[in-house]
């Protein structure tokens, strides 16, 4: 039975709160920054327990957006049709959701990508964590109060659409990373692109940095807020700039190398409390900025190596996976990723589980908010940067 | 004018509700047109357009198109809501902001009322919109318009003390409260306007009365109360129709008043900055002060559009721990220098 | 006391570099495309609405197969020898009448998916992407060209083939088990025998008359076999040659298994 505060009878006093196991006081107020709200990223619905200004605890419910991912792979019919149904996860970021699962069939396969494929896959990765953290970035300044950042941020966005839909024809949900390959060799034009963009979003970075991330107001808002220390992030399974950003120095692409990441050269942003604590809203932002520079190098890198081949030449002719298991991790945008495939030796997946990083992160949202105020639980809702639709899948 | 008028019609009550009715003219035309001038100045500020399409030329019309629609809502008011107070709540939010053109001087010939203790006047009424945002909030029957009420009402009641204490260093500097008082004793080249007078204290007054009057009108970074990110619309989210649009009136209201009396007590108010030259007619006069006005509120949306919103502990901070303390600092300092230059 | 007064100067300071960021890009161009006055040129791999070309398509179902949210429905009727439907753009010759092609375009999730598989590249995605109906049954777009009439038509052509078919099979196999049991302890001619035994391959293909004995009916579409069935019983190697047709296997079972990852048109 879903433990929610408000469902209760008009003049009935609700039970205890379930995060701190004692009942409701007389003063506390049971508010629901319900589905529909501008803040929540999504259809999210948290239910706060305030005493005035100040948050006594919050209760995320989700499910709003559960859209059966997993169910519906198992009646899929072949392998490559999960694609596109993987995409829709992190609707942000599809790019991250394919790779994660091509690598993991390929590792079922046992298939060997020509090296074009690797390259052109690190380069849409790195691309999707771009756009990913242009959105968050954006967001967050829109829910902050600062509305013109998030403009320019998909004033950028779009320019990274654009290669993309050169190449893929979609700007949102690819379908492009296919079970050995790739669905469209990149166009002649790519590589004059791709270095154009990254020479054109450096300054942005940096003008981005001086409207937004140095600004006093801003960092008052989100410095020595929502603390996550980072044995409490390692204990709650967080991952990716919610976990970096307490300090914990650990990505997936250094840590536990997958792809072809152990050729570049790029540094891991760690949160260091530079303008307050370890671990708080302002580490995690500014991760995810500085990842946003470091996957311009990383691209840059690419871009410059990339061989010549063939994408399509090992996509095999029909996907049968012996019987077994596979679990592979990539991290994506949103933190570690992991896809866990059980074939039965048919053409048609038996089971596909999916380790949503969001939904771990969002499980540390009460440990950050309780005792900082509504304006705060915004903030801290920002920083994890969620996205429903992988939470939810 | 009053004498104008008066000779005209010969009846008292009638000439003063005129009087009364004329800075009308001039808030209603100036929020239709505000609020399409914020939407282009965001929206440049942005890097995108803005209204386009309405009227033809970069959508001139659109707040007219958007006053039709209001005006054709159903007026929804929610069932608990306590009617009296959600109906009347916008009028008085409206009152408040508007009575504070009584005192204000648009020309050498015109002021709506001839009072001697006219600064004094304006910050005491316009308070009367903390009473009108309260039981917006309150009557709405919603938890989320109620902590937007109440934020605001803790914010413009803090943020009167800094207003008043930075028009109390210029009434140090002049010893007057009228400010049509003051305007003429601004009259001359730009270096005789106040905010240039005993510097740098009167320049520090006029930065501290520009924030704080920042707060009293709900204006990011000090828009808490309306943080549609937060609270959806704060006191004003069950609102619908004409109300809304009384409200928003209101607000804009509110934000030409306190440019016009910063203009009035800093900049000269209706004198032209080359003194003698494009002055004396009462037209110039006017082209003056809005103009100036209009500059102090295209400074307003410019810091909209650029900070992020400030929390409500933050922004009590700032109002009681920072202009507070630099205003009685300013005071200080302007209080040595009267008595020193007066020696 | 010092970071009071650091504070203060820093919460100036940053505000006054942000106006001065938001104030330059007053200035700088707007970015916006005033749609639908200006419409964006869309990249040619673009994938928006499907389109099929229904004369090149052979009804494989392969893009049906392949759709991942099923939005599209193909039925078939097999046609008869004697109709000829015409070839492909690429030289297939059609053997299927498609009686039904039906996508429902809001089901259809754009991934691309059904493009590959074509073997006549017959459905693509086109670039448009204003295509709003007042009707949800509106976006289930109908392709087929066929009329009910036509329909009807090549349905009972087919019952009737099928028919006939049948009974000629059971006439041969009724002639064959008498020939069997007259020619017994004979040796098998071994033209006869061998030679056009495999060719028909147990199918009611259009030959059914390569045994010596043509025996009573002989099908109207092989008036040849009737000329050549005395010569083929000498020499084997003709008798194939004489079966008018025995290549068209009715359902096209042969095409799809090289068709679906061979091709990948960017």
């Amino acid at each position: 039975m879903e433990v929610t505060l408000t469902d209760v009878e008009p003049g009935r006093r609700p039970a205890t709160i379930p995060g701190l196991g004692r009942p409701l006081r007389a003063e506390e107020m049971v508010i629901s920054m319900g589905p529909q709200h501008p803040s929540t990223h999504g259809v999210l619905r948290l239910e706060l327990v305030v005493d005035g200004e100040i948050v006594v605890d919050v209760i995320p419910h989700i499910g709003y957006l559960h859209r059966c991912f997993e169910k519906h792979c198992e009646h899929m019919t072949n392998y490559q049709q999960v694609i596109p149904y993987a995409d829709r996860m992190d609707y942000v970021a599809a790019m991250s959701n394919e790779f994660g699962y091509v690598i993991a069939m390929e590792k079922m396969l046992k298939i060997q990508v020509p090296e074009r494929v690797e390259y052109i896959r690190v380069i849409m990765a790195e691309f999707s964590r771009i756009i990913s953290h242009l959105i968050a970035i954006g967001t967050y300044g829109l829910d902050i109060g600062a509305f013109t950042p998030f403009l320019y941020c998909m004033r950028d966005r779009e320019h990274v659409l654009d290669i993309i839909e050169e190449t893929c024809g979609a700007r949102l949900l690819y379908n492009y990373m296919w079970i050995g390959g790739l669905s469209h060799d990149v166009k002649p034009s790519f590589q004059k692109q791709v270095r154009e963009f990254c020479t054109y979003f450096r300054p942005k970075i940096k003008e981005l940095n001086d409207l937004l991330s140095y600004n006093k107001i801003f960092i008052e808002r989100t410095a020595n807020v929502g603390v996550l220390p980072g044995d409490v992030a390692i204990n709650y399974g967080a991952s990716g700039p919610v976990l970096r950003g307490s300090g914990v120095n650990w990505d997936l692409r250094k840590n536990d190398p997958y792809s072809i990441y152990d050729r570049f050269t790029f540094e891991i942003p760690v949160g260091k409390g530079l303008k307050g604590k370890v671990g708080d809203c302002w580490d995690r932002y500014m991760v995810r900025v500085h990842e946003m520079e470091q996957s311009t190098n990383i691209i840059e890198q690419a871009v410059d190596q990339l061989p010549e081949g063939d994408v399509q030449s090992a996509i095999p002719k029909r996907i049968r996976p012996e019987a077994g298991e596979v679990y592979v991790r990539t991290e994506t945008p949103k933190g570690d990723l992991g896809y866990y495939i059980v074939s039965d030796g048919t053409a048609s997946p038996f089971r596909i589980k999916v380790r949503p990083p969001c939904f771990i992160n969002l499980s540390a949202l009460p440990a950050m908010c309780r005792g900082a105020m509504i304006a705060d639980v915004v903030a801290v809702l920002g920083s994890i940067d969620i996205v429903l639709g992988e939470v939810d899948r | 004018m009053k004498t104008f008028l008066l000779e005209l019609l010969k009846n008292e009550v009638l000439v003063y509700t005129l009087m009364a009715i004329v800075p009308l003219l001039w808030v209603i035309p100036f929020a239709l047109f505000a609020v399409w001038w914020e939407r282009k100045i965001s929206a440049h500020m942005q890097d995108r357009l803005g209204p386009m399409f309405t009227g033809g030329w970069h959508g001139w019309s659109q707040t007219i198109a958007d006053i039709m629609k209001l005006i054709q809502k159903e007026d929804i008011i929610p069932t608990a809501a306590d009617k009296k107070l959600f109906m009347l709540a916008p009028y008085v939010v409206f009152t408040g902001s508007y009575a504070a053109y009584a005192a204000i001087p648009f020309a050498a010939s015109y002021i709506g009322s001839e009072i001697n203790i006219g600064l004094f006047y304006i910050i005491s009424i316009s308070s009367l919109v903390v009473v009108g945002l309260l039981m917006a909030g309150w009557a709405s029957n919603n938890k989320w318009s109620l902590f937007g009420a109440l934020r605001s009402a803790a914010q413009i009641v803090s943020y009167e003390v800094p207003v008043a204490l930075s028009i109390l260093a210029v009434v140090m500097v002049v010893g007057t409260f009228d400010l049509q008082e003051i305007n003429h004793l601004q009259t001359g080249p730009i270096w005789n306007w106040l905010v240039f007078q005993k510097f740098p204290l009167l320049l520090f007054a006029c930065l501290i009365y520009i924030i704080a009057s920042l707060a009293e009108v709900n204006r990011t970074p000090f828009d808490l109360p309306e943080a549609e990110s937060e609270l959806v619309g704060g006191y004003h989210t069950e609102y619908g129709g004409m109300r809304f649009a009384l409200l928003f009136l209101s607000e804009y209201a509110n934000m030409f008043a306190v440019s016009a009396i910063a203009v009035s007590l800093f900049f000269g108010g209706w004198n032209s900055p080359f003194g003698d030259f494009l002055s004396g007619h009462w037209a110039l006069d006017l082209f003056w002060f809005l103009g100036k006005g209009m500059t102090l509120i295209f400074v307003q949306m410019w810091l909209r559009w650029t900070l992020p919103r400030l929390r409500v502990d933050q922004l009590m901070y700032v109002g009681w721990k920072v202009l507070v303390p630099f205003s009685f600092a300013i005071i200080l300092g302007i209080g040595v220098w009267v008595l020193a230059a007066g020696q | 006391m010092s970071r009071y007064f650091r504070n203060v100067w820093d919460g100036i300071f940053t505000v006054l570099i942000g106006m001065k960021i938001t104030w330059s890009h007053l200035f700088t161009r707007a970015v916006t495309r005033q749609y639908p006055i200006v419409k964006a040129k869309l990249p040619e791999r673009a994938r928006n609405r499907l389109y099929v070309n229904m004369d090149d398509c052979i009804g494989c179902d392969q893009c049906a197969m392949a759709c991942p949210v099923d939005c599209i429905t193909i039925e078939t009727v097999k046609s008869t020898p004697d109709m000829d439907l015409g070839l492909t753009s690429v030289g297939t010759k059609k053997r299927l009448y498609v009686t039904r092609f039906d996508i429902d375009i809001a089901k259809c999730c754009y991934c691309g998916l059904c493009v590959p598989p074509c073997p006549t590249e017959c459905i693509t995605m086109t670039d448009v992407y204003e295509f709003s109906e007042y009707e949800r049954q509106s976006l289930v777009y109908k392709f087929a060209i066929m009329t009910p009439a036509e329909i009807d038509a090549a349905k009972s052509r087919l019952a009737a083939y099928d028919k006939e078919q049948a009974a000629k099979k059971a006439a041969a196999a009724a002639a064959a088990a008498a020939a069997k049991a007259a020619a017994a302890p004979a040796p098998q001619t071994p033209s006869a025998g061998p030679a056009p035994a495999p060719t028909p391959a147990a199918k009611a293909a259009a030959a059914p008359a390569p045994q010596t004995p043509s025996a009573g009916p002989a099908p109207a579409p092989t008036p040849a076999a009737n000329t050549a069935a005395p010569a083929a019983v000498p020499q084997g190697s003709t008798a194939p040659a004489s079966i008018p047709a025995p290549a068209p296997k009715p359902p096209a079972t042969d095409t799809p298994s090289p068709g679906p990852q061979q091709e990948n048109k960017p």
